[in-house]
C-alpha cells in the first residue's frame, strides 16, 4: 500500500494542477476576444427579453460580479471565489434561475446515462476483440470489418438511425426526452418505468459506437500478446489454455484502459451531441440551448463541468490502472 | 514506387482507398452533370418526397397518348390507403354485420362493391361524432375514386370572364416524363429549407472534406513540429511540451473547441476560421506520439553521425528523423482528417460550426436536420444520406490507416 500512496499522492496533485489550468482556460478563452466581454455577453441576450428592468439587472449583475473596473486577475479571483461557493452566476434565458441549480439536475441525468453506457461499450468492445484475436477466422472476418464500419458512425448519426427505426417505423420507443412528459420526477413506479423506457436509445446508440473502436483495439493487442514469447513458453510448459487466455487479457486489457483515459473526453464530447438528438435532458442539451439562446453563464458553467467530469474520470482511471498493473507499484517501490 | 505498390498490396488499404476515392469521384463529378446552385432555396414546402416533380401545368398543356389499360384499380389503391380500407373493413364488419372472413381489404374491387352495397350516411346508430366524420370522408374518397368522368380543363376568357371549354382529359391519358417541360429531379428529396439534398449533400461534403483536410494539416503540422523538438532535444523543452500536451490530452478538446469557438462569435465563423480551430485543438496526441517515435530514433547510428559532423538541428531533423517517421505521420494525418470532419459535425450540432447561410456542411445538414424535426417526422432523406457519407468517409479513413499500420509494422500482420 506504500508504494501506492505515493503513486496516487502523484497523480491528484497532477490532476489539481489540470484542474486550476482548465478553470483559468474557461475564464479566459471567453475574454480573449476583442471588445467588452459583459457588454457581448449580454447584448445579444438581453436584446431578446422583453422585461428591460430584467435585462437592466442582469447586466448590473454581471458587471459587478465580473468587477469590471479591476484588473483582470482580480477578476479572475472574484469569479474563482464565486465558484467556490457553487455559484457560476443566473442564466439569462432562464432568469432569475442559477447556473448551478440547471446544471446540477442535468449532470446526473448524463452521468447516470453515460457512465454505464461507456463502461457496457467498452466491455462488450473488449470482450468482442479479445474473443476474434482467440477464435480467429470466422468471427474475425465478418465481425471485425461491421465493428470497424459501426464505429465510423458517429453517435448523433446512430442516433438518427435509431430514432428512425424504433421510433418512427416500429413506434417501439419513446422520441425524446427522459421521461413521459406528463409525468413529474417522483419515485413512483410509472416514473421509473418511463425513464427506463426513454433510456434504451440513447443508451446503445453511445454502446454502439464505442464497441467498434474496442474491439478493433482489442483485436491487434491481443494478436500481439499471444505472439508474445512468454505465451508459447507457457505452451510449452503445458499451462492450461484457460490460463494462458487469462494472461494474455490481462496483459492486452492494459493498454486499453489507457486508451480509454486518452479517448475519454471524445467519447463524452460524442455522448453528449448524441443527447441532444434525444433531447435527452442532460448536460448536452442544457449546451445547446445555451447556444441558441447565447446564455453565456449556462455555456461557461457547463464546459467547466464537463472538464471536471473528464478529470474525475482519468483520475479514476488511472487508480484502477495503478492497481492492475504491477508495474507500476514496482516503479514506487524502489 | 515500390513503397506505394507494397501498400496497395493491403487489402484493407485498397478497399479504404476504393470507398475514399469514389466518394472524391462523386462529388467532383455530379456537378457536372446536375449544375444548379446547391443552396437554392427551390421549394416553398420544406421535406418534399425524393423524386421527379414535373409541371401539372405542362402536363396539363400537353398532349395525351392514350394507353389501353385499366386505370382505375391503382387510383383505388391510391385514394383509399390500407389504414382507410381497414377502417372500412370494421365498419362492415362491425356496422353492418357482415362476416370478418368476406371482408378483404386487399381486394379492392369487391371491397368497394360491398361498401357501396352497405354504407348508409343515416346509420349513426353507436358511431361517435368522429367516426361518423371519417366514415363520411372515406365515403367521399371512393365516390371520387370511382368516378371516371372526365377532367375538363378550361381557359378563362380575359374579356368575357367566361370559362371556355380548352380540352378534356380522360383517365386513360399519358404523357411521356421526358417530354415535360418543367421537370425537377429530387434525387434525394428536399430540405426544410426546400433545397435539392442531394446538390446540398455534395457541396456540404466537399465542405466537410476541405474543413477536415485543413483542421488535419494545421494539427499534424502542430503537432509534429512539437514532438519533433520535444524528442529531440530533450530535456526542459522536452518537459514543458510534454506537460502542455498531457494537460490538453485530459482537457478535453471538445471543451476548448466550445469556448473558442462561442468565443469567436457567429459573424466571424467561417468555413476556414471553424476548420483552423478545429486543427488548434487536436493536435496533442499526434505530438505525444511523434515524440515517442523519434526518441526511438534520436540515439542511431546516423543520427549520431550527422551530429558528429555539425549539421544543424533543423537538417538533423528533416534529413535524419522526418524520413524515418514519414510513414507515421501520413497515418496521423489521415486520422486527423476523419476526426476534422467528425469534430466539424459535432460542433455544427451543437449551433457552433460555420455561420449558416452561406456554406453546407455536413455538421450544418444533421443540425439543420434536428433542429427542424426531420428526424422524427420520417423525412429521413433529409439526414440518412449526411450520416452514410460521415460514417463512410470515416470508415474508409479509417480502413487506410490500418492498412498502412499493417504494412509498416509488420508485427501487426495477421
Amino acid at each position: 500500500m506504500k508504494g501506492y500512496k505515493k503513486y496516487f499522492r502523484k497523480r491528484i496533485v497532477w490532476y489539481l494542477i489540470t484542474l486550476v489550468i482548465a478553470v483559468i482556460l474557461n475564464f479566459m478563452l471567453p475574454r480573449l476576444m476583442p471588445g467588452d466581454p459583459v457588454a457581448a455577453i449580454t447584448a445579444n441576450s438581453a436584446a431578446g427579453l422583453t422585461d428591460r428592468t430584467a435585462a437592466q439587472q442582469i447586466y448590473d449583475e454581471y458587471a459587478e460580479a465580473f468587477g469590471l473596473d479591476k484588473p483582470v486577475y482580480q477578476q479572475f479571483f472574484i469569479w474563482v471565489g464565486k465558484l467556490f461557493t457553487g455559484d457560476l452566476g443566473v442564466s439569462f434565458i432562464n432568469y432569475p434561475r442559477t447556473v448551478s441549480d440547471m446544471i446540477g439536475s442535468a449532470v446526473w441525468w448524463t452521468i447516470g446515462l453515460q457512465l454505464p453506457a461507456i463502461l457496457t461499450g467498452w466491455i462488450i468492445g473488449n470482450l468482442l476483440g479479445a474473443l476474434a484475436a482467440y477464435k480467429g477466422k470466422f468471427i474475425d472476418k465478418g465481425l471485425m470489418p461491421a465493428s470497424m464500419f459501426i464505429s465510423g458512425f458517429p453517435a448523433f448519426g446512430l442516433a438518427t438511425i435509431l430514432i428512425f427505426i424504433f421510433v418512427v417505423k416500429l413506434k417501439v420507443a419513446p422520441a425524446g426526452g427522459g421521461y413521459s412528459f406528463d409525468l413529474l420526477p417522483s419515485f413512483s413506479w410509472r416514473f421509473i418505468s418511463s425513464v427506463f423506457v426513454h433510456y434504451q436509445l440513447p443508451f446503445w446508440s453511445i454502446v454502439l459506437t464505442l464497441i467498434g473502436g474496442q474491439a478493433i483495439g482489442m483485436r491487434s493487442m491481443s494478436i500481439y500478446e499471444l505472439n508474445a514469447d512468454y505465451v508459447k513458453y507457457s505452451r510449452f510448459l503445458g499451462v492450461e489454455d484457460r490460463k494462458i487466455v487469462g494472461y494474455v487479457f490481462h496483459n492486452a486489457m492494459l493498454p486499453q484502459v489507457t486508451g480509454l483515459a486518452l479517448s475519454m473526453g471524445t467519447m463524452i464530447g460524442g455522448a453528449l451531441v448524441a443527447e441532444i438528438v434525444f433531447s435527452y435532458p442532460g448536460l448536452g442539451y442544457t449546451l445547446v440551448r445555451a447556444i441558441t439562446g447565447q446564455d453565456y453563464p449556462v455555456i461557461s458553467g457547463c464546459t467547466l463541468i464537463i472538464t471536471v467530469m473528464v478529470l474525475i474520470a482519468n483520475l479514476a482511471l488511472e487508480i484502477i490502472y495503478g492497481f492492475i498493473d504491477p508495474r507500476v507499484k514496482a516503479a514506487q517501490v524502489e | 514506387m515500390g513503397m506505394i505498390k507494397k501498400v496497395f498490396h493491403s487489402p484493407k488499404f485498397r478497399l479504404g482507398f476504393i470507398i475514399f476515392a469514389a466518394l472524391l469521384l462523386f462529388v467532383f463529378l455530379y456537378p457536372l452533370f446536375d449544375s444548379g446552385d446547391p443552396l437554392e432555396m427551390i421549394a416553398v414546402q420544406s421535406y418534399l418526397k425524393p423524386g421527379t416533380y414535373v409541371s401539372q401545368y405542362d402536363v396539363a398543356g400537353s398532349d395525351g397518348i392514350t394507353l389501353d389499360v385499366v386505370a382505375s384499380d391503382k387510383k383505388l389503391a391510391s385514394h383509399l390507403p390500407e389504414a382507410d380500407r381497414n377502417k372500412m373493413k370494421t365498419y362492415l364488419v362491425d356496422f353492418v354485420g357482415l362476416d370478418a372472413n368476406q371482408v378483404d381489404t386487399n381486394n379492392i374491387p369487391k371491397l368497394i362493391e360491398q361498401w357501396m352495397d352497405n354504407y348508409n350516411p343515416n346509420n349513426k346508430a353507436g358511431l361517435l361524432v368522429s367516426a361518423q366524420r371519417d366514415y363520411r370522408n372515406i365515403n367521399k374518397e371512393v365516390l371520387a375514386a370511382l368516378d371516371a368522368g372526365d377532367i375538363i380543363i378550361a381557359i378563362n376568357d380575359p374579356e368575357t370572364g367566361e370559362l371556355i371549354q380548352n380540352k378534356t382529359i380522360h383517365d386513360q391519358q399519358y404523357v411521356q416524363v421526358s417530354s415535360v417541360a418543367n421537370r425537377q429531379v429530387f434525387p434525394l428529396g428536399g430540405d426544410n429549407f426546400g433545397r435539392n439534398v442531394l446538390r446540398e449533400l455534395v457541396e456540404a461534403t466537399k465542405t466537410s472534406l476541405m474543413i477536415g483536410l485543413i483542421a488535419g494539416i494545421v494539427a499534424t503540422a502542430i503537432g509534429l513540429t512539437l514532438g519533433l523538438i520535444a524528442g529531440y532535444v530533450g530535456g526542459t523543452t522536452d518537459n514543458i511540451i510534454t506537460f502542455i500536451t498531457n494537460l490538453f490530452t485530459v482537457i478535453p478538446s471538445f471543451v476548448i473547441l466550445i469556448l473558442i469557438s462561442y468565443s469567436v462569435g457567429q459573424e466571424a465563423r467561417g468555413v476556414l476560421l471553424v476548420a483552423c480551430i478545429i486543427g488548434f485543438t487536436a493536435w496533442p496526441w499526434t505530438c505525444r506520439s511523434v515524440r515517442s517515435q523519434v526518441i526511438s530514433l534520436r540515439n542511431r547510428d546516423h543520427v549520431n553521425l550527422m551530429k558528429l559532423s555539425g549539421h544543424g538541428l533543423l537538417h538533423i531533423l528533416t534529413t535524419g528523423i522526418l524520413p524515418y517517421i514519414a510513414s507515421y505521420v501520413v497515418m496521423a494525418l489521415i486520422l486527423q482528417i476523419a476526426q476534422g470532419i467528425l469534430s466539424e459535425a459535432q460542433l455544427s450540432m451543437l449551433g457552433l460550426g460555420a455561420a449558416t447561410s452561406k456554406t453546407a456542411t455536413l455538421g450544418l445538414m444533421m443540425n439543420w436536420a434536428t433542429l427542424f424535426s426531420a428526424v422524427v417526422n420520417g423525412s429521413w432523406w433529409a439526414y440518412f444520406p449526411v450520416v452514410i457519407v460521415i460514417a463512410l468517409m470515416s470508415f474508409s479513413m479509417n480502413l487506410m490507416n490500418t492498412g498502412l499500420d499493417q504494412v509498416f509494422n509488420p508485427q501487426l500482420r495477421d
